[in-house]
Formats: structure tokens, sequence, C-alpha cells
């Protein structure tokens, strides 16, 4: 058909009087990350288990690597892997017998099996607790072996969900350069996520989902000039603030937005240099701000733009159970 | 890097059945070694029903035991010991129903389905494993029968006939108990749904008392019920045809027992991998 790795059009899926999808269009080239942006209930997860051939969409088509999700979804698993937004590892079972099982279902003869095992563990850096029964895992651990889990069977389009929701920071990092390791690899890679950072850090393409429908999409670079990017801004004391006025103004060339509530002022900002530059001028004016700082456009931010209402947090679509047991 | 999809070389199984069976077989272990890494869960798996047939032996079975259709058996033991190994594995397949709302509820059959897998592989996997616990736990509940005095009046061929009755019943109801977890999808609500079946399955039946001594309407439900055919056939098999009620042989309600779990396994396997396709959605 053509040559985009995963081609979803107008696709609906309807939960009782919910339309959890509405019109869902999306379509991207092999060997890159995608990024699918959007609050809870924007109906991520369920696109994602749509193309995972988990649901069936109620209508619209959905391929992933040319093949009809619906016509044929034995074949579209052979050829991707899928890491749901919990670890869905065995406590009870190893590190080394969770992947090597799963590498066993995807029809992998027992030794190639352990021998790609071996690989993912390597690359993930779970080789030391390979042989450690799960339970005695930490939560950033279960995340990245349920990601090794998912990487056995080689697929050529990866799907996560969420895959850094409720880990501490440094194991958000560990996954972030896993999934950059993944793609300069070859495979392909679509993702979700509620952090703006999150698919700026690492997605070359960006979707904004909301109530089931794509409403932006373009790189990240694209998306921020949306919402005007970056912006330094500051308050200083009233009296200094005509003479930062003018300051500020010969830093951007163009006037500062005031805040008339509380005074706050901010410019455009295209690096952190600009902070730099307007701190510096500050000093040398002898002016000691109130505050000051680089604000980075957040996923709200993206939303006022686009839609002109804040991202509504846990609207649409049906949730799952509770998750309890790991 | 080498190729990004596996090639013939590296994988095994070309044939249906065959990739079918060792999907059944990886599932099963998994499970099992469940059972075996939290000998905890096996423990007190096993504590209740032994609890079970030292309460019932000690505590009613002076009273329960000297009913006259019962005393002819010289002990309550004798009675109770087939009666209570069946509902051992009547109440132990509803660990089929909690078994699949965890893995549900845990994003492993998310997992599992999204894999290119035999669809029935997670199902059987489940009921075999389950099986498994089943017949050591039953296993058990015979050994301490014999030690507290139970004896079986006819061949040891018999026995063994007997015991693979209740196995094939508690099997045949772990698929029962498969429906109701995807069902109803929750663990919680799973433990207290399959109760609803199982709790007069197991109590208006002949596996404790006599059914003669109950209401006639009753008596029609405990007569037919499968329970109550599990354990008259096992009684039969293990006591001979004294122990049956009058009218009935051994060689009919050993054939009427495996009917019901023919009867059973054509209804709740198709039905339960129905569910499970759309498990989950």
């Amino acid at each position: 058909m053509t040559t985009n790795i995963v081609d979803v059009h107008d696709v609906v899926r309807t939960f009782g009087e919910v339309k959890a999808l509405d019109g869902m269009s999306l379509s991207f080239e092999p060997g890159i990350i995608y990024g699918l942006l959007g609050p809870n209930g924007a109906g991520k997860t369920t696109l994602i288990r749509v193309l995972a051939t988990l649901l069936k969409p109620t209508s619209g088509s959905a391929t992933v690597a040319g093949i009809d999700v619906v016509a044929d979804p034995d074949a579209v698993r052979t050829r991707i892997g899928l890491a749901g937004q919990f670890a869905a590892v065995d406590a009870y079972q190893t590190g080394r017998e969770n992947v090597e099982m799963v590498g066993r279902l995807y029809n992998l003869s027992k030794r190639e099996a352990r021998r790609r095992t071996d690989e993912v563990l390597e690359r993930i850096d779970l080789m030391d607790a390979a042989d450690r029964q799960v339970k005695t895992y930490s939560g950033g651990m279960r995340r990245r072996l349920d990601l090794a889990a998912s990487m056995v069977g080689r697929p050529e389009v990866l799907f996560l969900d969420e895959p850094t929701a409720g880990i501490d920071p440094r194991s958000r990092l560990d996954i972030w350069s896993l999934i950059e390791d993944l793609v300069e690899r070859g495979t392909t890679i679509l993702l979700t996520t509620q952090y703006l950072d999150e698919a700026d850090q690492l997605a070359a393409r960006i979707g904004v989902i909301d109530r089931g429908t794509m409403i932006a999409e373009g790189t990240a670079d694209e998306l921020k000039d949306m919402v005007g990017g970056s912006v330094v801004q500051l308050t200083v004391p009233q009296e200094k603030q005509s003479t930062v006025v003018g300051l500020l103004r010969s830093v951007s060339g163009d006037e500062p937005t005031i805040d008339q509530s509380n005074g706050r002022m901010s410019i455009p900002a295209s690096s952190a240099q600009t902070l730099l530059t307007v701190a510096r001028k500050l000093e040398e004016a002898s002016i000691t701000p109130d505050d000051i700082g680089l604000r980075k456009p957040t996923l709200d931010d993206v939303f006022l733009s686009i839609t002109g209402h804040a991202a509504e947090v846990g609207e649409a679509g049906p949730k799952r159970p509770a998750r309890s047991r790991e | 890097m080498t190729a990004l999809t596996a090639s013939d070389a590296e994988t095994t199984i070309t044939s249906p059945l065959g990739r079918m069976l060792r999907d059944i077989g990886v599932i099963t272990k998994r499970n099992v070694l469940r059972n075996v890494r939290l000998p905890q869960l096996l423990l007190f798996a096993t504590i209740q029903p032994v609890m079970f047939l030292l309460l019932f032996n000690y505590v009613f079975g002076g009273s329960i035991g000297r009913a006259p259709q019962l005393a002819q058996f010289g002990s309550y033991i004798n009675w109770l010991v087939p009666g209570i190994i069946i509902q051992t594995a009547t109440f132990g397949s509803s660990q089929t129903a909690v078994g699949l709302t965890e893995d549900l509820q845990a994003g492993v059959i998310d997992r599992f389905r999204s894999l290119p897998m035999a669809r029935s592989a997670v199902l059987a996997g489940r009921t075999i494993s389950d099986l498994i616990r089943n017949a050591f736990v039953s296993g058990l509940m015979l050994t301490v029968g014999a030690l507290i005095g139970f004896r079986y009046q006819t061949s040891f061929l018999q026995l063994v006939f007997a015991f693979l009755i209740a196995m094939g019943f508690a099997f045949s109801f772990s698929w029962v108990m498969a429906a109701v977890g995807l069902a109803v999808k929750d663990t919680e609500t799973a433990q207290t749904a399959s109760f609803i079946p199982l709790f007069p399955l197991v109590f208006a039946s002949s596996v404790f008392v006599s059914v003669e001594s109950l209401p006639d309407w009753l008596r029609v439900f405990a007569d037919h019920q499968p329970v109550t055919v599990m354990a008259n056939a096992m009684r039969g098999l293990m006591l001979g045809e004294a122990a049956l009620p009058a009218g009935t042989t051994v060689g009919g309600t050993v054939t009427a027992s495996l009917v019901w779990i023919a009867v059973i396994l054509l209804i709740f396997f198709p039905l339960s991998v129905r569910l499970y396709r759309r498990a989950a959605g």
C-alpha cells in the first residue's frame, strides 16, 4: 500500500456510550519514534490496543507493517512487541526466565530464545540480576525487564504505553536511552506519554490527541512554535519595572508581555542563553529580581493553544481495572 | 545488527498443533513454577481441605455417621473420603478464576494476546496447572484419610479410576471457572462469584450426607447434579455397590459421571475461549 509502517484511517472505537476513539487517523514511516501525547482518557491506550491486535476497531481501518490488524492479527503479532502501562512480568520467575518464556512464545527455539535473552539482558543492563526472582527487583528494574521481554522477538514495531509512568527520574533516563538505542538499531517505536518533555526528548514526530482524535501533529519544534516555545519569566520590584521593560526589549527586540495581575514579565527564549543574557543585563543594572526562570511549555500549554481548554484529566474513555499485583 | 525478524533457522516448530502444544507447555510451566516457588500458597491450599476432613470426621462423624443410611459403612470416614475429595477438587477449581483475573489485572494477558502464540494456550496452561495442583492436594487428602482410618473395599485399580474421575471433574469445572474469571475480570469479584455455583453444588449433594435425608424438592436437584453423581461414582468404585442409593449401579453412575464431565467441557471450553478472545476489551 504505502511505505508507512503504521497506517490508521478514521478509526472509531466505542465502549457502550463512550467513544474512546473518534475518527482517529495516523500514519508514519519506519525507523522513527512516534510520540502520542495526550492526557488520561484521550484514547492513547485504546489506539495502542487496537494496533497491538488486542481490540477490534468499531469502524475504520488500521495496518501495521502493511498488514491489516483485523484481517490478519496473527501476522501482525509476529512483527510487533508490546509493553503496557504496567510491568507484565512474573514476580516469582527470574528475570532470565521471564524473557526466555516470551522468546519461546515468539516461536524461537530454546537455544535461540536463550541467546537473545542474554543479548537483551546485557543491553538493558540487568545481567547481574538475571538469575534473581523478579520479586527482588525495584520498580524501575521491572519496567526495564518488561521492555526486554517486548524486545526479545526483535519486533519491527514496538508499542510502548507510557513507558516511564510512575518510575523514578533516574530509571526514566535509563529507559529513554534504551529507547533511543533501539531506534538506532532499526526498530520503529510508537510510544504514548503525558509529558511534553518526554515526547520532545525522544520522538521525531509527535501527535497530540484529545477525546479520541488527533488535534495536532508535527515535530517537537513545530509544536513548540505553535505554543510559543520556552519563555524567560521574571518579576522585579515595582519601581524597577519600567527600566526592566526597556532592558527586555533590547534582548528580544520586541515588547515583553506583562501579566497585569502579578506584574510578571516574559519574553520568548530561543535557548537557556536568553536567560543568561537577561540575568547579566540585570546584574549590570544592579537590579535583583524577585523571581526569574526559564519556563518550558507543558502539555497544558499545548492544549491551551490548540484547543483553548486545559487538558482535562481522566475524562472520556474507559479505565481498565486497577493493577494490583506485579 | 542482524535481521529484524526471525529467520526460519531461528524458529522451531512449524505445525500449528506442535506450536499449540509447545505454547501450552510453556504456560503450564510458568503457572506451576508459581506454586513451587510460593510454597506457602500450596501449604495453605492444602491445610484447609485437610482441616475439613479432620473436622467433619471427628466433629460431625459421631452424629451424621450414626444415621441409618451411613451406619452400614462401619465408619463415617469411609463415606466421607470420596466425598471430600470431590469437594476439594471442586473448590480447588475456583483457583482458575482467581489466577486468570490476576493475570488480566497485571497486564500479563495483554502481553500474551499480543504474541503470535496459540489462542487456547493461556487457558489450557492455566487449567492444566490447576489440575496438577488439585491432584497433589487430593492425593494428600487420600493419604491423610488413610491415616485416620479410610479403607477402600474394592481393588486398587478401581481406587485409581475413582481418583481420575475426581480429577476429570476438577479439570472440567476449571473451564467453568475460567469463564467466570474472564466474565468478571476482577480478582475479588471472581473469588466471591465462584462460590455462587460452588456452595449449592457441594452442600446440596451426597458429599457429606446421604441425600435421602433432604426434603423432596431439594432431593430432585441433589440426586441429579454433577457433584452428587461424581461422589456416587467414586463411592461405587471405592466402596462397592452397597454404597450407592438403591436402584443404581456402579457402571451406571460411572457412565453418568463421564457424561457430565464431557458435557461441561463441551459447553465451557468453547465459551471460555470465546471470552478470552474478547478479554480485557
